[in-house]
């Protein structure tokens, strides 16, 4: 029988206020197998530590009990004295008789001290039948990929390869830039959006670790944390990028002018070329669907006017395999689409528009040139309906949640139209005004008092044309006032949504997402760039709503994680994972359906019979993706799966022990 | 296929012209409608207080009556319809509420039946091709105003008449018998409803001027709707509303039978009076 030692804590008063500590001791040490039981006041401190290290020597014992707080607590300071004496950290077992004991029975000495002894005696049953375990070494891939090159993924991607890491970016579109690269200014600065973005973007670029993987998308990704194998697929450019020089020559002569939806349908783009002067790869691509050539007409335009003969219409797509050892997802958000607001002629009315389309009117690379202008006529608007919350914060028509950036964007465009047209109203109609953020209020307080914004606290009904002014009916809620504006231009401060593929991308990566579809971290406090997928990370408005600010904090968070990962040879896992005895296994998969992690895989194992080959399905855990769930042990019909650490007949045990316990007490 | 027809009120006091041409307009379209035995008032209004459970009796045993009889019903009337049918689906969804219906009315149903009106039946049984193959006079590009009001279309989850915000149905049969369907802003504005009715001083309805003064100043020249209510407090614009952007308010079915045939009298269409502009453009008598 094994040699197994108690030590039962007092915590002070926290647990020998109520608990009897010295008959929990004494009752111990009559459990067969205990050769050694005493109590500490507090067993965590220095002394207390060397109480257990010193049994442990010289009594060799092969298991021990502390009977203290919970394990989330202190038992990594118990498994390291206990290592450091020789004990394997796996034969220690907590048994919280502070949280789940003293705390929530102050009053009864009696009653609480006959639970300690039941939470010690089953433990004692428990780290009995524990084995010696030894966490799996398992080598690392030291290579990272960050998938949307947005400003998140760029930050991202920047930081790991600062920290000396290779990193691929993967983006979708043509060029990095994402989101920001659309905006014109950016609060609570007012700094040019394309100066503080463009110089990281041509770093990313010229970065030696960085390798850039621009209109090309994940398909699939398997392995595990250390050693994910990813298909990426390369969508067709018809521009041969290696041999262009960017110089553009295939733009300016391209005849095909089409709807750029980077421009929010105010501007046109060719049917080859970049979305914006300033693109990363600086390189062209062809957008088949209005190519003429393409479609089948005759024309060479840009094929002729090509000086190193780039153009290569027969181009198809390619698919990579790449093998990284952590992932980084950063694909950012979409905006809610236009039919969602028929009430405000949103997609009817050309004078409606939403704020990105306004970002692209004041960008001075813009449609029309910075100035701000009515799509209808090009007039100047000299009264401007803001209306925020365009389907945030409205769970019957659009989205629950509050989409978090728009109250100051909103805020930000009243002050540069101020400063365009300072002879124009601005009115801005909000719900609240969420100003959380260094210097925010601020800035809204100046839109209020300097820039001359008159906010309405209410919502807004309908949106109309009325001869050639839009009349906008709402209400302020202050006053109590129905209100009514004849603006000339409406901008609608429309909800933040997921990608419309995100739960597409989330099954790909094997990540939750909310209800929404935006991807879940491991804990939404304190592993906020975490998943339940190790080697997996999350970082800006994948996740929900974000500013700049805070997008590019998660960016250097997850990068800061990944360096972590990386910055090992072999990472150790936790061997607390669950195992299978092939002997007992039918193949009947149920654990695969049941495991949350993809950590199971089939396999078949074959021998001969005569002269025969017999193969039989069983299941095998992946160490490195197993989190020790254990629902795969409850699932299993055979009891073929087993968790280390928390074996069925530990379990039993425990349950039988606090059974007899109670019923001697009694 | 026969239904079950429910005219309601007002079809039989006010407004016999829609009851008129909505028979006729199914009979020329090959719907039988058979008017419901000892039908009484549906109520009018659906009740919002969520214990008033005997307003609820009279649209209930309509509704089981037409049930017993074997037929699906059909109505024209945007009031009827909104009580009948948010009392079926409050029957099929409420266990509560349908108990003590079943208990007071003495009648067993769960809200099998079901509830149309004659604009969905003809664009989802009938379909206005067909509509449009089967008249018999040209509206010759009339300029109608499609007003929807608020009963057809709200609360749109549980009426499912049309998309609520931007509703095409009315628009579809108008250009299916040869009119011009005008858009304007308002048409799914409310009306004023019962204020205007009410011992309410200030008689002038604000609410319906407006409605009056999108639709002419978008071109219109004859306003169309499905609701008595809707049409009553039209025609009182009159009272505030210039002679010239005062324009005729017809029932959907008027202009609708009309095209499939029937004579303008019987249509309720008055040449030499409220409805003389009307009459001269689309040009009274002519069948092809």
């Amino acid at each position: 029988m094994r040699k197994i030692g108690v030590f039962v804590c007092h915590c002070g008063l926290n647990i020998a206020g109520t608990v009897d500590v010295k008959r929990v001791a004494e009752r111990c040490a009559e459990i067969p197998g205990v050769v050694h039981s005493e109590d500490y006041s507090y067993m965590c401190s220095d002394p207390g530590q060397n109480l257990i290290a010193e049994a442990i020597e010289e009594k060799d014992l092969e298991g021990i009990v502390v009977a203290a707080c919970s394990p989330t607590m202190h038992e990594p300071t118990f498994r390291a004295a206990a290592e450091a004496a020789g004990l394997n950290p796996y034969q220690v077992q907590m048994a919280n008789i502070r949280e789940q004991c003293s705390w929530v029975h102050p009053d009864d000495e009696e009653e609480a001290t006959r639970k300690a002894e039941g939470i010690v005696g089953a433990a004692v049953e428990k780290v009995r039948r524990d084995e010696p375990l030894v966490p799996h070494e398992i080598p690392i891939t030291k290579k990272a990929m960050v998938v949307g090159g947005g400003i998140t993924g760029m930050q991202a991607a920047l930081d790991i390869a600062d920290a000396g890491y290779p990193v691929i970016l993967v983006e979708r579109e043509a060029t990095i830039g994402g989101r920001m690269a659309q905006l014109s200014e950016t609060f609570p600065t007012l700094d040019c959006a394309s100066c503080i973005l463009t110089p990281k973007m041509a770093e990313v670029g010229r970065h030696p670790l960085i390798e850039l993987m621009a209109y090309s998308e994940v398909e699939e990704v398997s392995g595990s944390v250390g050693n994910f194998r990813v298909r990426v697929r390369q969508k067709p450019t018809y521009v041969d990028w290696d041999a262009c020089m960017g110089c553009m020559q295939c733009q300016q002569q391209c005849p095909s002018e089409v709807e750029s939806e980077f421009e929010r349908g105010l501007g046109t783009k060719k049917a080859i070329g970049v979305d914006f002067p300033q693109a990363i790869p600086n390189r062209p691509k062809i957008d088949p669907e209005h190519c003429a050539h393409l479609r089948g007409d005759f024309c060479w335009l840009c094929s002729r006017s090509c000086p190193v003969d780039a153009i290569d219409y027969e181009q198809e797509e390619r698919i990579v395999e790449e093998e990284v050892g952590a992932i980084v997802l950063s694909t950012g958000y979409d905006m809610l689409p236009q039919e969602v607001l028929g009430e405000y002629g949103y997609g009817k009315y050309p004078d409606v528009i939403d704020s990105m389309a306004f970002e692209r009117m004041k960008s001075s690379s813009g449609p029309t040139g910075g100035e701000i202008r009515r799509p209808s006529d090009g007039e100047i608007p000299k009264e401007v309906v803001f209306i925020q919350c365009a389907g945030s914060r409205d769970p019957d028509k659009g989205q629950s949640y509050c989409s978090k950036i728009c109250c100051m964007y909103t805020a930000k465009h009243a002050t540069l139209y101020h400063h365009s047209v300072p002879d124009g109203q601005a009115y801005i109609f909000y719900t609240d005004v969420r100003a959380g953020g260094k210097g925010y209020e601020e800035f809204v307080q100046r839109t209020v008092e300097e820039d001359n914004a008159l906010y309405l606290r209410g919502r807004v009904s309908r949106v109309y044309p009325e001869g050639d002014k839009i009349l906008v009916k709402g209400v302020d809620t202050l006053s109590d006032e129905n209100v009514e504006i004849h603006a000339d231009l409406v901008v609608l401060a429309t909800a933040v949504t997921p990608r419309t593929d995100a739960r597409e991308m989330a099954r790909i990566f094997n990540v939750g997402t909310d209800e929404h579809g935006f991807l879940n971290e491991a804990h939404i406090k304190l592993r906020p760039v975490e998943t339940t997928t190790p080697g997996v990370y999350v970082a800006g408005a994948v996740r929900g709503p974000r500013d700049i600010s805070d997008a590019a904090a998660e960016a250097s968070g997850a990068a800061s994680k990944v360096a972590m990962l990386l910055s090992r040879e072999e990472m150790e896992t936790d061997p607390l994972i669950a195992e299978v005895d092939e002997g007992d296994c039918s193949g009947c998969l149920w654990c695969v359906a049941a495991c949350p992690f993809d950590a199971i895989e089939e396999k078949y194992l074959t021998r001969r019979v005569g002269d025969r080959e017999v193969s039989r399905r069983v299941v095998e855990v992946n160490v490195g993706v197993c989190q020790g769930c254990g629902a795969c042990t409850v699932a299993c019909r055979d009891g073929a799966m087993n968790l280390k650490g928390y074996k069925d007949e530990q379990i039993l045990a425990e349950v039988e022990s606090i059974c007899l316990i109670a019923g001697s007490q009694q | 296929m026969k239904y079950g027809y429910y005219p309601g009120c007002t079809l039989h006091q006010q407004a016999e012209e829609f009851d008129v041409t909505t028979r006729e307009s199914a009979r020329a379209l090959g719907i039988e409608l058979e008017e419901l035995d000892s039908w009484q008032c549906c109520g009018a209004v659906f009740p919002l207080a969520t214990d008033a459970v005997i307003n609820l009796a009279a649209p209930f045993r309509a509704l089981a009556a037409a049930y017993e009889a074997g037929v699906e019903l059909v109505t024209v009337c945007a009031g009827c319809l909104n009580v009948l049918r948010r009392t079926n689906n409050l029957v099929q969804n409420d266990d509560e509420t349908r108990d003590k219906l079943v208990d007071f009315v003495e009648e067993d149903y769960a809200g099998e039946g079901r509830v149309h009106h004659l604009l969905e039946l003809l664009r989802d049984e009938v379909g206005f091709e067909s509509v449009s193959e089967r008249t018999k006079r040209d509206l010759n590009g009339l300029r109608i105003a499609p007003y929807y009001g608020c009963l057809l279309l709200r609360p749109p989850d549980e009426m499912e008449f049309d998309d609520a915000e931007d509703p095409q149905i009315l628009e579809n049969m108008l250009a299916g018998i040869g009119a011009h369907p005008v858009s304007y802003p308002l048409r799914m504005d409310c009306c004023g409803a019962y204020l205007p009715i009410g011992e309410l001083e200030e008689r002038r309805n604000r609410a319906a001027v407006a409605v009056m003064r999108s639709a002419s100043a978008a071109g219109a020249e004859a306003i169309v709707t499905s609701c008595p209510l809707c049409a009553h407090n039209l025609e009182q614009c009159a009272q505030d509303v210039p002679g010239a952007e005062m324009l005729p308010v017809l029932y959907f079915s008027q202009v609708l039978a009309y095209a499939l045939g029937l004579d303008a009298d019987s249509c309720g269409l008055e040449p030499d009076g409220l409805h003389a502009g009307v009459c001269e453009k689309i040009g009274i008598g002519e069948v092809k």
